[in-house]
């Protein structure tokens, strides 16, 4: 087994928000159906609440932060699930049941395994 | 660097590429199993010539590449255990050629992994080239119009992504064959295309990257003999293959397809072209596919036999239907000439209109304007489509082209 973290891109919304509601369902009926596959997963507060953080120079120099998210995209990262899957064959199947991969998009990208 | 002539290296190459499908799943890394196939190819083309060829070549490079390969992954020893498992499985394992069935399957498996819709179009491309022609990694690079470094790095790059990825070594479901066989196809058939540039161009290559392709689109032909998207992007190659000697000069100068000779077109890869088609067309229920419907262009063309009996009616009702398979511009051009021919060039013009222009647009405009007898907007066209990047006969031919015209402009 390998591990996957999927990425989900999607539309910048509050996920709180009434009209969101049927869609966050979606989300919660592939995490229960998955449930044997996925590791951890989390759902993101919209990008205006983002912060970005860096140290100027070397560890212990000033830190930087700036409003907003890391890249401007149109389409935000909103969340993730971190998945167990043979392959990437195996991976690219779970991941298109995600809701994110209609309307949106899904990243897929393969964990480094410690040595 | 094997040359196109030399029949040893030939064999060496396509031996090596055969063996490399078995080895990549023994050894279960693509880099390993490369290297090994390369090293053992190195061996055998410095001693044959001076020992002579062994009684059975494949069975002695697949010997000197197991051997290779074991050193390989000895030299390494930071290996996973999977591969250190591989290695004794290989000490333990008959030194024989594995069996053809073998073979056929691990031949497949290669060709999915090298063309996994994962990968980026064109290092798939690049890719086949090096592990499925066997081609050194500087004859892929001059095939793909790059530098040896840059393509160094790039199949490195691919080869990462299969491992880190872990891309399986395995053959498609038969639910997910129909979806993953056109990006094989799709492969084969840009390896075809990259063929025709350097050809044409003045840049000289060793390595015939239609043939190459040819030879790649008749394995699978072979191997999955029931689908018929294989049968059918063999068909378009071996179709425009028989027209390849008839489309230049012998001063490297195109003939266009209405003063070819259609003698010098190959009536046997023709006859093959045809068969192969129609065995696809029985063997598919719905809406024809990309390759079938271009290869049935190209059969339009072989079966007429002469310009003047094309039947130009029926081709635009194919180009017709490939644009609604597969828009792009490329078509959109192709089947503005046909209507050209079958209606007449105001037609041919008006369809033009719906084509998004570029270089190739302004010179098949020029054409038709020429042939309504508008010189000077026929020679206004030809110089704009003169401004982008063409392959060397193609921009003597426009040339030439203006200088008749201008001629004939003085003349009116």
């Amino acid at each position: 087994m390998a591990q996957y973290l999927a990425l989900t891109y999607t539309a910048d919304v509050d996920w709180y928000a009434p009209e969101h509601a049927a869609e966050l369902e979606e989300y919660r009926v592939f995490g229960r159906d998955y449930a044997d596959r996925i590791t951890a997963s989390a759902v993101l507060h919209p990008t205006g609440t983002a912060t970005v953080v860096r140290v100027t120079g070397a560890r212990g120099g000033e830190v930087v932060t700036t409003d907003g998210p890391y890249a401007e995209t149109k389409e935000a990262l909103t969340g993730y699930y971190l998945l167990e899957a043979e392959d990437l064959d195996a991976a690219i199947a779970i991941a298109a049941q995600i809701p994110a991969a209609w309307g949106g998009a899904v990243e897929v990208r393969p964990v480094l395994r410690a040595k | 660097m094997t040359a196109r002539n030399d029949p040893l290296a030939e064999t060496v190459r396509i031996e090596g590429a055969r063996i490399l499908a078995t080895l990549v799943r023994t050894v279960g890394n693509l880099q390993v199993a490369e290297d090994a196939v390369q090293e053992a190819a190195l061996v055998a083309l410095r001693e044959w010539p001076r020992t002579g060829v062994p009684d059975e070549p494949r069975a002695w490079l697949t010997v000197a590449a197991r051997r290779k390969a074991i050193d390989i992954l000895r030299r390494e020893s930071a290996r996973a255990d999977k591969e250190r498992e591989a290695v004794d499985l290989m000490e333990l394992s008959s030194p024989d050629p594995p069996p053809d069935g073998v073979v056929r399957d691990d031949q497949l498996r290669l060709i999915f992994t090298c063309c996994h819709p994962a990968l980026a179009p064109d290092a798939r491309v690049a890719l086949a080239l090096r592990t499925l022609c066997g081609l050194s990694v500087a004859q892929v690079a001059a095939v793909l119009l790059t530098t040896e470094p840059a393509m160094a790095k790039r199949l490195t790059r691919t080869r990462q992504k299969i491992t880190a990825a872990r891309i399986p070594y395995r053959v498609p479901s038969d639910v997910d064959i129909p979806g993953r066989l056109a990006a094989v196809c799709g492969v084969i058939h840009a390896l075809y295309t990259a063929g025709h540039a350097p050809l044409e161009g003045p840049a000289a290559v060793d390595v015939d990257a239609c043939a190459e392709a040819i030879r790649l689109g008749r394995l699978l032909r072979e191997l999955l003999p029931d689908e018929p998207m294989p049968a059918a992007v063999l068909a378009l190659l071996l179709l425009t293959e028989a027209r390849r000697a008839a489309r230049t000069d012998p001063a490297g100068d195109i003939v266009r397809l209405s003063e070819q000779d259609r003698g010098a077109w190959d009536i046997v890869l023709i006859a093959e072209g045809c068969a192969l088609l129609d065995e696809s067309l029985r063997r598919t229920g719905g809406v024809a596919d990309p390759y079938q419907l271009q290869a049935a262009i190209a059969a339009e063309h072989a079966r007429a036999v002469g310009y003047d009996h094309t039947d130009w009616a029926e081709i635009v009702r194919l180009y017709d239907l490939l644009l609604t398979v597969a828009p792009s511009p490329a078509a959109a051009l192709s089947r503005a000439v046909a209507v050209a021919e079958a209606s007449g060039t105001a037609a041919g013009l008006a369809a033009l209109d719906a084509v998004p222009p570029g270089t190739r647009w302004y010179a098949v405009r020029a054409e038709l304007l020429a042939r309504d007898g508008r010189f000077a907007e026929a020679m206004a066209d030809v110089t704009a489509s003169l401004a982008g990047e063409m392959t060397a006969p193609e921009r003597r031919y426009r040339e030439r082209r203006r200088a008749e015209w201008t001629a004939r402009s003085r003349d009116a």
